[in-house]
């Protein structure tokens, strides 16, 4: 069934875009992240000019992180407090990271600089999680108790909060400065962010794996409306029929996602998620290494 | 418009020393966008009129139909330091968003290079000068680039013998509009040549518009914005919780 979108000005399979928005919103209530890093090139691909794939995937990705935190919040695996402290801090850091894009964008290049950002964070983060959770998968099959948690420099801090969901009692200040990276970040590279986010949380803030999917929904909830305002009202570039097929399949993805995330190990979780930030990392390198099919690109007018 | 433009033709006709004109019938004149628009085809036919006895020369008849022109900015990738990055960038000021052009015979044979060059007909031809000078050395490479582009997506396309022309009167073809339509008045254009010279011009539009609930949500997203960012996230929200509950209750059920 095809259907014409009144804003992208093309004319898709209707079915095709239920599917992509369900397979999203599997990964979605799986690991805790947005999935525009998927949605966009796979927009792209069927068509769809990439502004309004941008701008409109955020209205989409609104719609399958609140189904997937309501699937969340049932078995008690959302740090509210936790992610409220990351909400605050991923604003200042949004509104820092808008002004830095700008200044990037008047020197130019700032593409670029977005895909090598892209490469070089994915690259660092995939590595280490898929080492750390091999490591862990091996730990347990050998039969040796998991290490206990070290008392580390974060421990260290004036501030602290007690985060009674994540069973920590640290301060304040880290939660805050993984907001901010985490905001700049999403700003610059233009998404939600869980993809940093959720590592951080693992590793950096030590919160258990469970709660960390369901807290860094919570966040991209905020952080994608606020996108999506920010497209619908400067670039006018929000397509609402697109949103409304893609997360018709998005919101029962988040569901089925949310239900198959609880019955995994949380170290198949971690590897999982590994592989897929290395895919993405090794897809985006190949991209800027090998010679492209088409050296011209059509762009619109007057556009960056 | 489309009157004054027949008229136009009608004056200009006898100017240019032409006993032949255009009498034209199209399938319909509108195209209305609904929410399963998936293209659509227009039929364009008609007929010769002339006053004086067929001359001796072969008659041929090219029908162009072009959509509204977007100024865009064409950019080339090129490999520095081991990685391909977009380098230089061409504005082009006015490239149709589609361009179809349909013929009796190949167009070269049909159309001299001379009248190629004053009616703008060829799909090289039609693409609006590139812009200002001194942005890249080799403007032509990024023109030829926006019609291989064009043409690999259909945007852009020459139908060589796809015009049918019975008895040097009547002809006709069908054009096939594709579903990624932008909106506008689409020019359609009818050259009668001979020997490569154009011996009469006709131009018409077809009107190519959104309706209903296409209308509705373009003009909102234009106008009211705001309302139409809000609208977006109620209904996402909305759906969100929805599924959430259908769950819930499949669950229990």
């Amino acid at each position: 069934m095809q259907i014409y979108l009144p804003i992208a000005e093309v004319s898709v399979n209707a079915f095709l875009l239920l599917g992509l928005g369900g397979l999203v919103g599997v990964l979605s209530g799986m690991f805790g992240v947005g999935g525009g890093f998927l949605m966009t090139p796979l927009l792209f691909f069927i068509g769809i000019p990439p502004a309004v794939a941008v701008a409109t995937e955020a209205n989409q990705i609104v719609a399958s992180s609140f189904s997937g935190v309501l699937a969340h919040l049932r078995r008690k695996t959302v740090d509210l407090r936790m992610g409220t402290v990351l909400l605050i801090g991923g604003l200042v850091g949004a509104a820092v990271g808008v002004v830095i894009f700008n200044y990037l964008k008047s020197l130019g290049q700032v593409d670029l600089l977005v895909k090598l950002c892209y490469v070089v964070f994915l690259g660092i983060i995939g590595a280490m999680m898929f080492v750390e959770s091999l490591r862990a998968i091996r730990n347990t099959r050998r039969g040796a108790p998991p290490k206990r948690k070290k008392h580390g420099w974060v421990h260290k801090l004036p501030f602290k909060m007690r985060f009674r969901t994540s069973g920590l009692y640290i301060s304040a200040i880290p939660p805050l400065i993984v907001g901010v990276c985490v905001g700049i970040l999403a700003a610059i590279m233009g998404v939600g962010g869980g993809f940093i986010m959720v590592p951080a949380m693992i590793y950096i803030l030590g919160m258990p794996t469970k709660v960390v999917v369901g807290t860094s929904l919570f966040q991209i909830i905020f952080v994608t409306g606020f996108t999506t305002m920010l497209h619908a009202t400067t670039n006018y570039t929000v397509d609402v029929a697109l949103a409304v097929l893609l997360l018709v399949g998005g919101v029962i993805g988040a569901q089925i996602g949310a239900r198959i995330g609880v019955k995994m190990k949380a170290e198949q979780l971690r590897i999982l998620l590994a592989l897929m930030v290395l895919a993405v990392c090794f897809k985006l390198a190949l991209d800027l290494l090998i010679m492209p099919g088409e050296l011209y690109s059509i762009g619109a007018g007057g556009g960056h | 418009m489309r009157r004054a433009l027949s008229i136009l033709a009608l004056i200009a006709a006898p100017l240019m020393g032409q006993a032949e004109e255009v009498v034209l019938g199209l399938s319909s004149d509108k195209v209305a966008i609904t929410a399963n628009f998936d293209g659509s085809d227009i039929l364009v036919f008609g007929a010769v009129k002339r006053e004086a006895p067929i001359p001796k020369e072969d008659l041929d008849v090219i029908v162009a139909i072009q959509g509204p022109s977007l100024p865009m900015t064409v950019r080339r990738k090129e490999r520095r330091l081991g990685i391909w990055v977009n380098t230089e960038a061409v504005e082009v000021d006015a490239a149709p968003s589609f361009y179809s052009v349909a013929t009796t015979r190949p167009l070269d044979q049909v159309l001299s290079n001379v009248e190629d060059l004053r009616h703008e007909v060829s799909i090289a031809r039609a693409i609006r000068s590139v812009g200002s000078a001194g942005q890249a050395k080799d403007v032509q490479a990024f023109t030829d680039a926006v019609i291989r582009i064009k043409k690999a997506n259909n945007t852009y396309s020459l139908h060589e013998g796809a015009v049918a022309l019975d008895e040097q009167t009547l002809f006709r073809t069908s054009i096939a509009l594709p579903s990624n339509l932008t909106e506008g008045d689409y020019v359609t254009r009818i050259f009668l040549t001979r020997e490569g010279q154009v011996v009469s011009e006709y131009k018409t539009t077809i009107d190519v518009r959104k309706v209903g609930l296409e209308r509705w949500l373009y003009t909102l997203s234009r106008e009211q914005p705001m309302w139409y960012g809000l609208m977006s996230l109620a209904i996402a929200i909305a759906a969100g919780w929805l599924a959430s509950a259908a769950f819930q209750v499949l669950r229990r059920g």
